[in-house]
Formats: structure tokens, C-alpha cells, sequence
């Protein structure tokens, strides 16, 4: 009997799937590749130095250089979630393209887990081309940067397991809306993106750690552009294991109750 | 093996709903096999079983001798499947819809680009090869999926309402390439609400309703046995009804027709001639659609 919490069975085929959307991106990747990249000049310009101005310095860090983590880990973040909410959806309910590929060889299982490996891929596409901008404006270190690249792989799964777990109980598409305003958007402001965690309460601090997982994507992101490495990053990335594994699980397991009649 | 699917006793419950209430069929290798039957009879639900989409409730079933359940990679992959609903792709064009379907089938790139090309011609799409599906026709659609389930070479062929909404050209080039797939060894499995597309295209056939299977056999057969060879209509009019009662021929109302089922028209129509001042008569070959109408009844299914 499968329960929610049962191993799927996914197979190699699931990188067919990947594939599939990795075609489709690449045909219209001028489309795709020039948000991420506008995206960096955005922030930088408007927070980095037009706030940044003002506030001079955190910790003794140039508040550009304290803000840029921040901003890649938003960007992995934003990618997985918003490919395995809304892009998820529109292939499952109005394309019926998950429908159309299970009647081959390809278990539903395979094509979640291809989803959900194609949106932690999407999350890498971003800070790949984010990166560079970056290192023009000389706001990250590297190479220690450069191990962000495997965060944004590692995160990016775990956001689309979350997303695709929304994906799988939503009603309709327009209710993707309250996982994107309730969850996404308190995210980006309160997971020591723009001001360190110490200014919050230290109730809060706990909670944020506790149950907001960009939280632990930023504190990785910053020990590696500073960079400023500590043993403390184990248990991010342990946290963030644990919770990449619950929810790539739970749905891939609630995708087949939905769609598995 | 002679028996390509098998199902003893197979049903399907939908939380408290019955869609398919114990039915039992074979189909054999090569025939065309139909499903008749009104909406919600349980053919699509029966179609998701055999192709591996749905898990059954209850009773048998075997594709190519295995379990849908326990196999369904192998299966599938042996399987071709035109669902009810279009699900192309509509992120590719009519060619690229078809060499992605084919990697899922494990088809070498370089071939399955090959089988693409054979099948567009075979539906007569080789113009619209480069267009996306959004630019295609309702016929185009219906076509390039039939390609789209040839791509893997499949022995069994599973079509759930084929040519709905087409014009009838495009009907009759659907049938005809299922008769030259047919002609090439493949079992083909079909549901259709167009009886004449049953009368034609089927070896075998099932009429359901109501998730169980009330008779089975050969289009001819049961025309003769259910219905008899020849319907004679006549206009529905009080004086013909009472005529009709005095000669003791039985009838049926078919709107403000009254149908005559028989062996011979000619006895009919002359004997209606003779006593009942007839407004109109009509007289014709018995078809499936008498027999369908017969079984399933004339009120509005939904």
C-alpha cells in the first residue's frame, strides 16, 4: 500500500522529463536568461548603492557585499518555486502534458522527480547568470563564490519540493497565489536577506531558523561570498537535506494521489 | 497467444461510484475491438485500466499476458494511446511532439527524427511539420496524436473516441489508416459514439452502460439477433397507431416516427398500405444505431 510517506519508485527516466524542459527553455532562452541578469542590476543598483549609501556598513561589511548572498539566494529561491508552482501547474492541469507522458514507459514518479530536478536546474540557470554581474561589480569573492553554484542545485531542489507539494493540493491556479504572498514574499524580507537576524527578537530568530528554509540558503550563501566559513554551515545544509528529502517525497507521493485515479 | 487482453469480473469503483461493474472481455490478436455505449458507461474508465493509468478496484485483467499493475513499463511500451482529451504538447512543433514522445519510448534520436517523418505522411500532416500545435485544426490535432500513439511501433493500438468532432474527411482518413494497421497485424481497441464508425471499423464489439457490458459480438450479428434485418418507419398519426394495434405488429416510438422492426419490410409496408392510410413511410436496413437505441434507450444520458 503506498502511503504518503513511501519511497517512489523513480527511475532514470525521470531525466527525460528534465530533458523535455530543458528543450523548451532553450528555445526561447533569450526569454528566460535576461531576468535573472536584470534582476542583479536591479537589486544592486537600488538596495546595494542606493541604500547601501545610507547605511554605510553591517558588521563591518559594505552593505552591497552583505546584500549580494542575499539576492542570489532569493533568485534560487524564486526560480524552483515559481517553476514548480505556476510552470508545474499549467503543464499538469491546462497542457495535460503530465497526462500525455504517462502513458508511456514514464511513471507519474519519474515525471515528478523530472520536474522537480528541473526546477532545482532552473534555480542553478539563475545564479549562473547572475554570477557574473556580481563579480563585475566586485561585490562577491571568489572562487569561494563559485560554491554557490551547487547550493543553488541543492536549494533549488528543495524549493521545488515544497512548491510541487502546493502544486499537487491547489484547487486551481489562482490559489498559488497564497503560497506566493503568504510564504515567498515574508521569506525575502525576514531571512537575514537585508538586515541581520540579531535585529529581530530573539523569539522571532528562533522561529525564522526554525521554519524558514531561505533562512538557511542566505547563511550558506554569505559564508561562501565574503567569505566567512564556519562550522555552523553543517547545520544549515544538514537542515537543508532533511527538509529536501521530506518534501521531495511528499510530493512526489501526493502528485500521484492527485493525478493517479 | 491468441487473447491480447483479458478481463474477468474487472471493476472500478470512483469512491462510492461504480463506473465499471464487473465486466468481462477478450480481445484477440489482430481483431478491432469496439466499445459502444452512452456517456458515462464506463468505456474511458476501462480504456485507463487497460493502458496502465488507473488501478482496477476489483476482478482480472491481463495485457500481453501480465498485470497492468505489477508491468506497466513493460506494457506501455508495447502500447500505443490516443487518449479522449488532446494532450500534444503545444511548447513543440508537429515534429518535435513526436521525436520528444519517441525518447520517452528509449528511440534513438536519429530514428525516432526517421519515424517522424514516416508517420507525418502516414497522416497526411508532412506541410505542418515545423508549425506549432496551437496553429493546427481540430482534425490536424486528432491526426497528429494517432501519429503520436504509432511512434513506439506498438502491437496494441488503444483509441478512446478516435474521431470525435471531426468533419468527415477527416473521419474517413482516421479510418482508413486504422484498417491498413489493422492490415498490418495491429490489435486495435476502440470506444466511439458513432455507430457507424463501430458498424465499419469493428471485428467484435461491446455496448455498455451503466459500467456493465450488455452484449457482445460481431456489428452483424447482433443487428440480426437483437433487432432484425429491416426497419420500416412510419408517421405517427392516431389512426395508424390503432391500425397498427388491430394487425397486432409491435412498435416502437421514435419521436413523432413509429418504428417497425421485422424480417421484411415489404409484408409490413404492404399490409400498412392496405389498412392503415399511412402519411409516410419509410423503409430501411436495420443498423447498430437500432440496436443501441434498443439497449440503451432513448432518453438523454448524462
Amino acid at each position: 500500500m503506498k502511503t504518503l510517506w513511501s519511497v517512489p519508485p523513480v527511475t532514470r527516466r525521470a531525466a527525460k522529463v528534465w530533458l523535455r524542459n530543458l528543450h523548451v527553455f532553450v528555445k526561447t532562452w533569450k526569454v528566460n536568461f535576461f531576468p535573472p541578469f536584470v534582476e542583479a542590476f536591479l537589486y544592486l543598483f537600488a538596495i546595494g548603492l542606493g541604500i547601501g549609501t545610507y547605511v554605510g556598513q553591517i558588521d563591518g561589511i559594505p552593505y552591497v557585499n552583505f546584500i549580494a548572498p542575499a539576492i542570489l539566494a532569493i533568485s534560487i529561491m524564486n526560480s524552483a518555486f515559481f517553476e514548480c508552482t505556476y510552470g508545474s501547474y499549467v503543464r499538469m492541469y491546462y497542457q495535460k502534458s503530465f497526462d500525455a507522458i504517462i502513458a508511456t514507459p514514464l511513471s507519474i514518479e519519474d515525471v515528478i522527480a523530472g520536474e522537480l530536478l528541473w526546477g532545482a536546474t532552473r534555480s542553478v540557470i539563475s545564479v549562473a547568470a547572475m554570477l557574473p554581474v556580481f563579480a563585475v561589480f566586485g561585490v562577491i569573492s571568489f572562487p569561494m563564490a563559485l560554491f554557490i553554484i551547487p547550493l543553488a542545485f541543492l536549494g533549488g531542489l528543495m524549493f521545488a519540493g515544497i512548491a510541487m507539494c502546493f502544486t499537487a493540493i491547489t484547487p486551481g491556479i489562482d490559489t498559488l497565489n497564497y503560497p506566493a504572498f503568504l510564504f515567498i514574499t515574508p521569506m525575502v524580507l525576514f531571512s537575514g536577506t537585508f538586515f541581520p537576524l540579531a535585529l529581530l527578537p530573539l523569539f522571532f530568530q528562533y522561529i525564522v531558523v526554525a521554519i524558514l528554509p531561505l533562512t538557511h540558503i542566505v547563511a550558506i550563501a554569505r559564508m561562501f561570498t565574503l567569505p566567512a566559513l564556519s562550522p555552523v554551515l553543517l547545520l544549515h545544509l544538514t537542515w537543508i537535506v532533511g527538509v529536501t528529502i521530506i518534501f521531495c517525497v511528499l510530493s512526489i507521493n501526493l502528485m500521484r494521489k492527485r493525478l493517479i485515479t | 497467444m491468441n487473447e491480447i487482453i483479458e478481463a474477468r469480473n474487472l471493476t472500478k469503483n470512483y469512491n462510492d461510484v461504480v463506473a465499471v461493474d464487473g465486466i468481462s472481455f477478450t480481445v484477440r490478436t489482430g481483431e478491432v475491438f469496439g466499445f459502444l455505449g452512452p456517456n458515462g458507461a464506463g468505456k474511458t474508465t476501462t480504456m485507463k485500466m487497460i493502458s496502465c493509468l488507473s488501478p482496477r478496484t476489483g476482478g482480472s485483467l491481463t495485457v500481453f499476458g501480465m498485470d497492468p499493475e505489477e508491468h506497466p513499463t513493460v506494457i506501455k511500451a508495447k502500447m500505443g494511446v490516443v487518449p479522449q482529451e488532446t494532450n500534444l504538447d503545444p511548447d513543440f512543433s508537429c515534429a518535435g511532439n513526436l521525436t520528444t514522445y519517441a525518447r520517452y519510448f528509449d528511440i534513438p534520436a536519429a530514428e525516432a527524427k526517421a519515424r517522424a517523418d514516416t508517420l507525418l505522411a502516414f497522416v497526411q500532416l508532412e506541410e505542418k511539420r515545423d508549425v506549432l500545435i496551437d496553429k493546427l485544426s481540430g482534425g490536424m490535432k486528432r491526426r497528429l496524436i494517432l501519429a503520436r500513439a504509432l511512434i513506439n511501433n506498438p502491437a496494441l493500438l488503444i483509441l478512446d473516441e478516435p474521431t470525435i468532432g471531426l468533419d468527415p474527411q477527416a473521419r474517413h482518413l482516421i479510418w482508413e489508416r486504422l484498417k491498413l494497421l489493422q492490415a498490418q497485424g495491429n490489435t486495435i481497441v476502440l470506444t466511439t459514439h458513432y455507430l457507424d464508425e463501430a458498424a465499419r471499423l469493428c471485428d467484435r464489439l461491446v455496448i455498455m452502460d451503466k459500467g456493465k457490458i450488455l452484449v457482445l459480438g460481431t456489428p452483424a450479428d447482433l443487428v440480426k439477433q437483437y433487432v432484425g434485418s429491416e426497419i420500416v418507419e412510419v408517421e405517427m398519426t392516431d389512426e395508424v397507431l390503432a391500425c397498427l394495434a388491430d394487425l397486432k405488429i409491435s412498435y416502437e416510438h421514435a419521436g413523432d416516427m413509429v418504428q417497425i422492426a421485422t424480417e421484411s419490410a415489404r409484408d409490413i409496408v404492404k399490409a400498412l398500405l392496405d389498412h392503415c392510410k399511412p402519411k409516410r413511410v419509410i423503409t430501411r436496413q436495420a443498423t447498430l444505431e437500432d440496436v443501441f437505441l434498443k439497449l440503451t434507450g432513448r432518453t438523454l444520458k448524462e
